[in-house]
């Protein structure tokens, strides 16, 4: 893609616009400018995927040994439960949030996202939402305990009060997250500089643009289930009770009708990252950009018709269970054009390993070991073993973890030289990408042995055969989670600007109007939109 | 800032404001839909009968050709939902039936508990796609079931199986569960006593 801008010259004339940001606290609690806000979204989603990281610990010290040693069985589940939620909509989600509304900006050439003020609100009402999920561990009783999918009737008949706090804080989750995907579309549409036309987009904004129609599908569907959940609690419906004639396997449909696109929206926005820092390391185009688009907008359509894989053993008729299966099967081919196109852009390039390419790469091969458990798990008469097993655990942190969050540490490290204007700790970052990635192969691997062998999942205690794999396991586990107190450090001193100053270009494979513009990004940036060859 | 571009700004606000609007309407919609789902499962389970619910009214018995050639096993389990004391048996476990026949089974509750209670069963077929083929013309779960303190009483079901059945079924299980419903049912007979149309 060939770009031109005037930005550099424009900035000089109209530096007495610019204000600074605000000083103190007020900067960023009433900052409407993309890039604060995008700051603040990013430092809340790491600082939870540090408070959910340390639950994981208390689950992993728990099964270092079979039998029950430090937690019991209800604070054991409260804590899978919390974990799951705090890592699916506190940290990954909101760190994919920050990534859009630092770049989208940039990346499209305009001044700001398109609703500012909204773009405000739908930060700072996150940390209210997590405030009263983590308070509700405090309750008597403790807090949720019944999965981060909350099946009825585990939620209803079998729940604490903690529930009502539990279905309070996903609304405002929900709401939360489609305001920030409407303000995404938003921008995108209507906000694009002269001359970028759909097809000169850069992935990012594509994956975006999709991620955003597909929250503001299945948000509202997420709102609904939980307002069902709330209403057979304690107000005498009985959408999942069939004492009233009810079914409980609906609330099944119905959840997994929001949570099979969910797990895209987790992953798209990966996509989209991958898609610019293998180019740039491999110094090639991104190899097949039309069918990126294509395979991306195809996975999102077809996560609306697969959702009853995550079902297959609550007694579907077997036709159901065939439809479903090869649905599900059918996204490996838009997923394999995408791993192809990587692949393809990285041959015979003149490539280069930086952080984020380390980053980038272990992605590729990582979430296509994901992938294919997936595929795996796709298979209905094969999935009535693995259903509920350490497989499915394997499966959905191969690409969630060494997926979607290497996708975002993989985009921290590359756009941060551009947010901070040095380079960050080369020799941490090293450290931080080796000592990530051994141990997050020794935490969940072994996962997939333990699952195939029968271990069930969301289970304090085990039997005494799986003891040396969970050994394995949970030193992987404690090691994974102290090697991102390196990433900490490198991000505090990265944030101080200690380093090497870097150049506008950064990498020099790099494009993209987010390159064209001084290091660091001046706050405010294309108040004159760029024009776009 | 820059309010000196204002006029471009405005038109720019309104076609954000536009796009705003479409976009809560899909939200608004597809929170609507959430709901919708409900009737829409309900459904589409009556047409395909793939939850293994069964018919909730009586269905009336047309005397079809009986398959003599072929034979069904049924079998019936019981279970009670927590907090339901009754005891609940089913008389008849296992039987084995020809297609198109009239069939009676009954089943055993009583009451062990100090107070009164109302009861109601809800039946399940397993596999579900044999449901459809199951036609009830006279069933206990058709209504609640009332035992007073120690009481005890038979329970009968009337059945047939429709010839149509896939021949791939061979046996199929009817599971009633029991649940207490004395509490909505009161209510609802209070209310009725009330507007005196009982």
């Amino acid at each position: 893609m060939s770009t031109a801008t005037d930005t550099l010259e424009h900035d000089a004339h109209h530096d007495d616009h610019h204000h600074g940001p605000a000083k103190g606290i007020k900067r960023w609690l009433f900052t409407t400018n993309h890039k604060d806000i995008g700051t603040l979204y990013l430092w809340f989603s790491f600082i939870m995927f540090l408070t959910g990281g340390a639950m994981a610990m208390v689950i992993r010290a728990e099964l270092f040994q079979p039998g029950l040693q430090i937690v019991d069985p209800n604070f054991f589940n409260q804590m899978t439960t919390v974990h799951g939620l705090i890592m699916v909509f506190g940290a990954v989600m909101p760190a994919f949030t920050g990534l859009a509304n630092w770049l989208i900006p940039m990346m499209i050439g305009a001044p700001d996202m398109a609703l500012p003020r909204m773009n405000n609100w739908s930060f700072w009402i996150l940390p209210f939402a997590f405030a009263i999920l983590i308070s509700s561990l405090f309750l008597p009783g403790g807090g949720p305990a019944f999965g981060w999918t909350f099946y009825a009737p585990l939620s209803t008949t079998y729940s604490t009060d903690s529930t009502a706090l539990f279905v309070f804080s996903v609304h405002i989750m929900g709401i939360s997250s489609i305001m920030g995907a409407i303000n995404v579309v938003v921008t995108i549409w209507n906000m694009r500089a002269p001359g970028m036309t759909w097809m000169k987009m850069p992935m990012f904004v594509w994956t975006w643009l999709i991620t955003a129609f597909l929250l503001i599908a299945v948000m509202p569907v997420l709102a609904g289930v939980v307002t069902m959940v709330l209403t057979d609690k304690y107000f005498g419906t009985s959408f999942f009770d069939a004492a009233g004639g009810g079914d409980p396997v609906m609330f099944q449909h119905i959840f997994w009708f929001f949570g099979h696109p969910e797990v895209y929206i987790m992953i798209l926005p990966a996509f989209g990252i991958i898609s610019h820092i293998i180019p740039t390391f491999a110094r090639k185009p991104l190899f097949g950009y039309a069918s990126m688009v294509y395979a991306t907008a195809s996975i999102a359509l077809l996560s609306f018709i697969v959702w009853a894989h995550h079902m297959f053993t609550t007694g579907m008729p077997v036709a159901a269970e065939m439809f479903f299966m090869f649905a599900t099967m059918l996204i490996s081919v838009p997923t394999g054009v995408k791993v192809f196109n990587w692949v393809a852009t990285m041959w015979r390039g003149s490539m280069t390993f930086e952080v984020p390419m380390l980053f980038a790469i272990a992605f590729v091969v990582l979430f296509t070991i994901g992938g294919l458990s997936g595929l795996m798990l796709a298979i209905t008469p094969v999935d009535f073993q693995y259903h509920d097993t350490y497989f499915v655990v394997a499966h959905f942190h191969y690409v969630l973890v060494s997926g979607a969050v290497f996708s975002i540490m993989a985009a921290a490290y590359y756009w941060l030289p551009k947010w901070t204007g040095v380079m960050f700790d080369t020799t941490l970052a090293k450290w931080h990408f080796w000592c990530s990635l051994i141990s997050v192969n020794l935490l969940f691997f072994p996962m997939h042995f333990v699952g195939l062998a029968g271990m069930p999942r969301r289970i304090p205690d085990y039997a005494l055969q799986f003891a040396d794999f969970n050994q394995w396991i949970s030193v992987g586990g404690f090691a994974f989670g102290l090697s991102q107190l390196i990433f900490l450090a490198l991000l505090i001193k990265a944030c101080r600007h200690k380093g090497e100053p870097v150049s506008d270009q950064v990498w020099d494979g790099a494009e993209g109007l987010e390159w064209e513009i001084p290091s660091p990004a001046p706050y405010h940036t294309f108040d004159t939109p760029p024009v776009v060859k | 800032m820059n309010q000196e571009q204002t006029p471009p700004n405005t038109s720019q606000e309104q076609e954000n404001s536009r796009l705003v609007v479409k976009l809560v309407g899909i939200v608004l919609g597809m929170f609507g839909f959430g709901f919708a789902m409900v009737p829409l499962y309900d459904v589409f389970c009556d047409l395909t009968g793939i939850n293994g619910k069964t018919n909730e009214t009586a269905a009336v018995y047309s005397a079809p050709v009986i398959d003599t050639e072929r034979e069904v096993t049924i079998e019936f389990i019981t279970k009670t939902m927590r907090g339901m004391p009754w005891a609940f048996e089913a008389n008849t476990q296992r039987i084995k039936v020809h297609p198109g026949e009239l069939h009676t089974v009954e089943f055993y509750v009583r009451n062990p508990a100090s107070r009164d209670i109302i009861g109601q069963a809800i039946p399940s077929v397993s596999p579900g796609t044999a449901a459809l083929y199951l036609n009830k013309t006279e069933c206990f779960c058709f209504n609640n079931q009332p035992l007073l303190s120690g009481e005890e009483a038979l329970m009968p079901m009337q059945f047939y199986i429709d010839p149509q059945l896939p021949k791939d079924i061979e046996q199929f299980t009817v599971q009633y569960t029991l649940y207490d419903v004395t509490e909505a049912a009161q209510g609802v007979a209070e209310a009725q006593a009330a507007m005196g149309s009982k």
